[in-house]
């Protein structure tokens, strides 16, 4: 087949979404339809591996290849899927309770084994479709059905561990700039190995506190920041400090080696043609050691 | 003259116990006798009571052995923790003076300074070829395969080296003869055999070149006891085949990554222990709603939690079996030998392609560690065969335009097309869905998708059971998994007792070959079921799927492997209709 041309809209899909009337994750939504658009991807070429809660169904409303998986486990099934077909743009994406609590630990070790895939979360700092409880990233104090007084946890910081975890690619993004949005997806998918792109994408149903006026007062814009080095680690770390988190645009990028290139034997093509049975010859040589 | 012994060597871990019996092992291979290995060790890097146990003998052996011939013991607890298996007769090659047997038992304690000989050879590490030469003297066994390996294994480190060890293992035959050898103990008769066409190997390694060699170039896995050596085997070999071994932060990422690769289209798989699959309990049920195939091995041991993690059991089956919530189709079956570990492993992924659904391969610590004769594999009997998995121009354009992912078929089983095929693109949820993949909450959907998924496994091409001897007989063992070689052994012995004894080997426990096992059960004088763990899973298994009464069990859960001497005195027992006896 040849490539057709394709436009944001070859990436929606036939089913409506059913988020809530001015839910962040229809701009998160619209900004990845138009950055594959923007990179010329064709539909087929994508795979969106999604967790579960409100922001996992984005793999039902985009048109692309879909794997909606287990809460917490888009990252280790979005990790599988690249390793096995290299040939498909992989973009793994849920929500703040599915990346930071139930799968932090997957988030954690795919930032250090740096495959070359995209994380995409949407942040709304609570627990959208179980109704309204306390997420991991919920301020201290946050009040929620699960935590009437209010929440006695730190929140987690995900930009900060991202840099301390030693990540190629970090960025925040925010549901209601679409169009920074966009160009930070563009350059997510783009960057070589593992690229998290942590987007503020409020809930306007449960969460009363982090709604869009209260982040758009807050948000410090660091791509128009001169004094913002998206090249240096910790001068990253400190600015992201500086504002409590409450940044967007692109905080550290530096391409290195990814996964795959340490690899050996990696051959870079895809493993469905790899299925045959073994040459004779060779289970004869593996056979040599135990004669 | 015998035709069998059973030598074992045991120490403190980290002196080099497993690789003194592995030489054993291989020399004995390589007279061309059959043998098998077993090892008993502890859950720490050094120290504590380790040892190796070999069983040589003219005929295939499956099992490890009732009793000890010969025991090179290092240290005084190795003569304490193994002299109960040692009969009237047997040898302690203690090393060093002042070691002492238990009981006046008709034991011989043969003191041998092997250490000492060696650190007077030049090297203390040298005393295990000592051993090896006091064993050649009280077995009549040639050194020249002992002389062999010393070659190989030294000769790179200089002639000095290689003199020094041939020098140690002459002085342990020395020492030997002058004092013992005229009682010529345990002479072995000559094999009479070479080794072609024979192996020696782990059936962890068995099961590693079993998936390389059926295509698989995918395994996540994080490292556990027993089933490392899975993990260990593949990621050596899988570069020569472009395939990939991702060492997972827990055994959840492990096999959510197997199932992101099989969606995508490899062979893929996970290698797991106990604690592992029970972590793996909410993605199995991910690989069974979005028909996702998916291997996954587990190479049991002894449980609950933590357990004993370097001791054998069968406890898993129950979570083998029914784990994962909800329900779902998946198939498990149970390779016996060593051998059947190779072609378990190939077959398991054309189960999983051609049932898309999770496919366990139930091993366990006993069988996956123990390292014995095996015959070599034979390429052309593993067959690849990906199911309904549609690729090319051809099949492709057949469905195109109509094609539903999980469309309902007689069968159950819808044919896949891989993401990245231009003009097929469809959604695979772990939600409940349509015929399509649209998440649903469509009550008659629901069912009828249910039912479509359920009978995808209704014709299972896999044998259920493997019977040895004529049914129906006076007593029917059954079991499955390592236990096999001990009913194997145990049978032979009853029927040279004139008791007519068949062996039941389960080789498919899900779905339940129960009509397969009710024919085979048929008229049987006594049935007794063998496994190894507390509450008899698989006898419950049987009676869930066959009816009747809960049969008679041998049920053992202290860590040890089953002996055929205990399925043999458990079977007498239960034809003298004696029941509920448990050894522990």
């Amino acid at each position: 087949m040849s490539a057709a041309l394709v436009s944001p809209k070859s990436f929606v899909s036939e089913e409506r979404p059913t988020w809530c009337p001015g839910c962040g994750d229809y701009g998160v939504l619209q900004a990845l339809q138009r950055a594959a658009a923007q990179l010329g991807l064709q539909p087929h070429e994508i795979a969106v591996v999604s967790g579960i809660g409100c922001s996992g169904k984005i793999s039902s409303y985009f048109n692309a290849y879909g794997l909606h998986v287990l809460h917490g486990r888009s990252l280790p099934c979005a990790i599988g899927v690249k390793m096995a077909n290299p040939n498909l743009t992989v973009i793994a994406a849920g929500g703040d309770g599915d990346g930071f609590g139930i799968g932090g630990n997957h988030f954690l070790n795919a930032i250090r084994r740096n495959i070359n895939i995209t994380y995409i979360v949407m942040d709304n700092q609570v627990y959208g479709l179980t109704k309204g409880q306390t997420s991991p990233t919920s301020a201290h104090g946050f009040k929620s059905t699960t935590s009437p007084a209010g929440s006695a946890e730190n929140p987690m910081h995900p930009l900060r561990l991202a840099l301390a975890n030693g990540a190629g690619f970090i960025a925040q993004g925010f549901s209601a700039e679409r169009s920074q949005l966009v160009d930070l997806m563009v350059r997510a998918i783009q960057h070589k190995g593992f690229s998290l792109l942590n987007t503020i994408s409020p809930c306007v149903t449960f969460n009363k506190v982090n709604t869009y006026d209260w982040y758009r007062e807050r948000l410090h814009n660091l791509d128009e920041d001169g004094s913002h080095n998206p090249a240096d680690r910790a001068s990253a770390f400190a600015k992201v400090m500086e504002h409590g988190d409450l940044v967007r645009g692109l905080v550290y990028a530096e391409e290195g080696p990814s996964y795959d290139e340490f690899i050996p034997g990696y051959t870079g093509g895809s493993m469905a043609d790899m299925v045959k049975r073994a040459d004779a010859a060779l289970v004869d040589k593996l056979m040599a050691e135990y004669r | 003259m015998r035709t069998e012994l059973v030598w074992k060597v045991g120490g403190q871990q980290g002196e080099g116990i497993d690789s003194t019996g592995i030489v054993f092992l291989n020399a004995c291979h390589s007279l061309g006798y059959y043998t098998f290995g077993y090892r008993h060790f502890m859950s720490r890097i050094k120290g504590g009571h380790t040892n190796y146990q070999v069983r040589v003998a003219t005929r295939p052996v499956y099992a490890v052995g009732d009793q000890t011939d010969i025991l090179i013991a290092f240290d005084q607890e190795s003569i304490d923790y193994n002299f109960w298996e040692l009969p009237a007769g047997a040898f302690v090659i203690a090393d060093g003076f002042g070691a002492k047997l238990p009981e006046e038992r008709g034991v011989t304690l043969a003191e041998v300074p092997l250490t000492k000989i060696a650190s007077d050879l030049g090297n203390s590490l040298m005393k295990n070829m000592v051993a090896m030469g006091a064993t050649c003297e009280l077995t009549g066994l040639p050194v020249e395969p002992f002389e062999m390996f010393i070659e190989r294994q030294f000769g790179r480190k200089g002639q000095e080296v290689v003199k020094a060890n041939l020098e140690a293992l002459d002085a342990g035959r020395k020492y030997v003869r002058e004092r013992w050898g005229h009682q010529a103990h345990f002479k072995l008769v000559d094999s009479g055999m070479k080794p072609d066409g024979r192996l020696v190997i782990e059936g962890d390694y068995a099961a590693g070149m079993g998936a390389l060699t059926a295509g698989c170039r995918f395994l996540a896995a994080y490292p556990i006891t027993p089933a490392s050596m899975i993990m260990e085997y593949l990621a050596v070999h899988f570069p020569k085949v472009g395939g990939v071994v991702i060492q997972a932060e827990d055994e959840i990422a492990a096999l959510c990554m197997a199932i992101g690769a099989n969606w995508a289209g490899a062979r893929a798989m996970t290698s797991t222990s106990g604690p592992g699959f029970s972590l793996m309990q909410e993605a199995i049920g991910l690989s069974g709603l979005t028909e996702t195939p998916v291997v996954i091995v587990d190479v049991q041991r002894a449980g609950p939690a933590t357990g004993l993690p370097t001791k054998h059991e069968q406890g898993d089956l129950n979570e083998i079996i029914y784990g994962s919530h909800g329900d779902i189709p998946r198939i498990v079956i149970a390779p016996g030998t060593i051998e059947e570990c190779f072609y378990a492993m190939a077959e398991a992924f054309n189960l999983a392609d051609k049932h898309q659904c999770p496919v366990i391969v139930a091993m366990d610590l006993y069988l996956g560690m123990s390292r014995g004769t095996a015959n070599e594999f034979d390429v052309s009997r593993v067959r690849v065969d990906r199911g309904a998995l549609l690729s090319g121009p051809d099949a492709l354009a057949k469905v195109r335009g109509q094609f539903e992912r999980f469309a309902d078929t007689p069968s159950g089983i819808s044919p896949r097309v891989l993401p990245g095929t231009p003009g097929f693109i469809h959604l695979t949820t772990g939600d409940e869905h349509t015929w399509n993949g649209r998440i649903t909450e469509d009550t008659k959907i629901r069912k009828a998708i249910m039912d479509k998924r359920l009978r995808k496994i209704d014709e299972v091409d896999y044998p259920g059971l493997s019977v040895r001897g004529d049914v129906p007989a006076d007593l029917v063992l059954v079991g499955f998994g390592a236990t096999t070689g001990s009913l194997w052994e145990a049978a032979d012995r009853l029927n040279a007792g004139g008791t007519r004894t068949a062996v039941v080997q389960l080789t498919r426990l899900w779905p339940f070959p129960a009509e397969e096992l009710t024919a085979a059960l048929d008229g049987a004088g006594s049935v007794l079921v063998v496994e190894s763990n507390a509450t008899g899973q698989l006898a419950h298994l049987i009676r869930s799927r066959i009816g009747g009464d809960l049969l008679p069990t041998l049920l053992k859960y202290d860590g040890d492997p089953i002996r055929p001497g205990e399925v043999e005195m458990r079977a007498k027992e239960v034809i003298a209709d004696v029941s509920g006896a448990r050894i522990a």
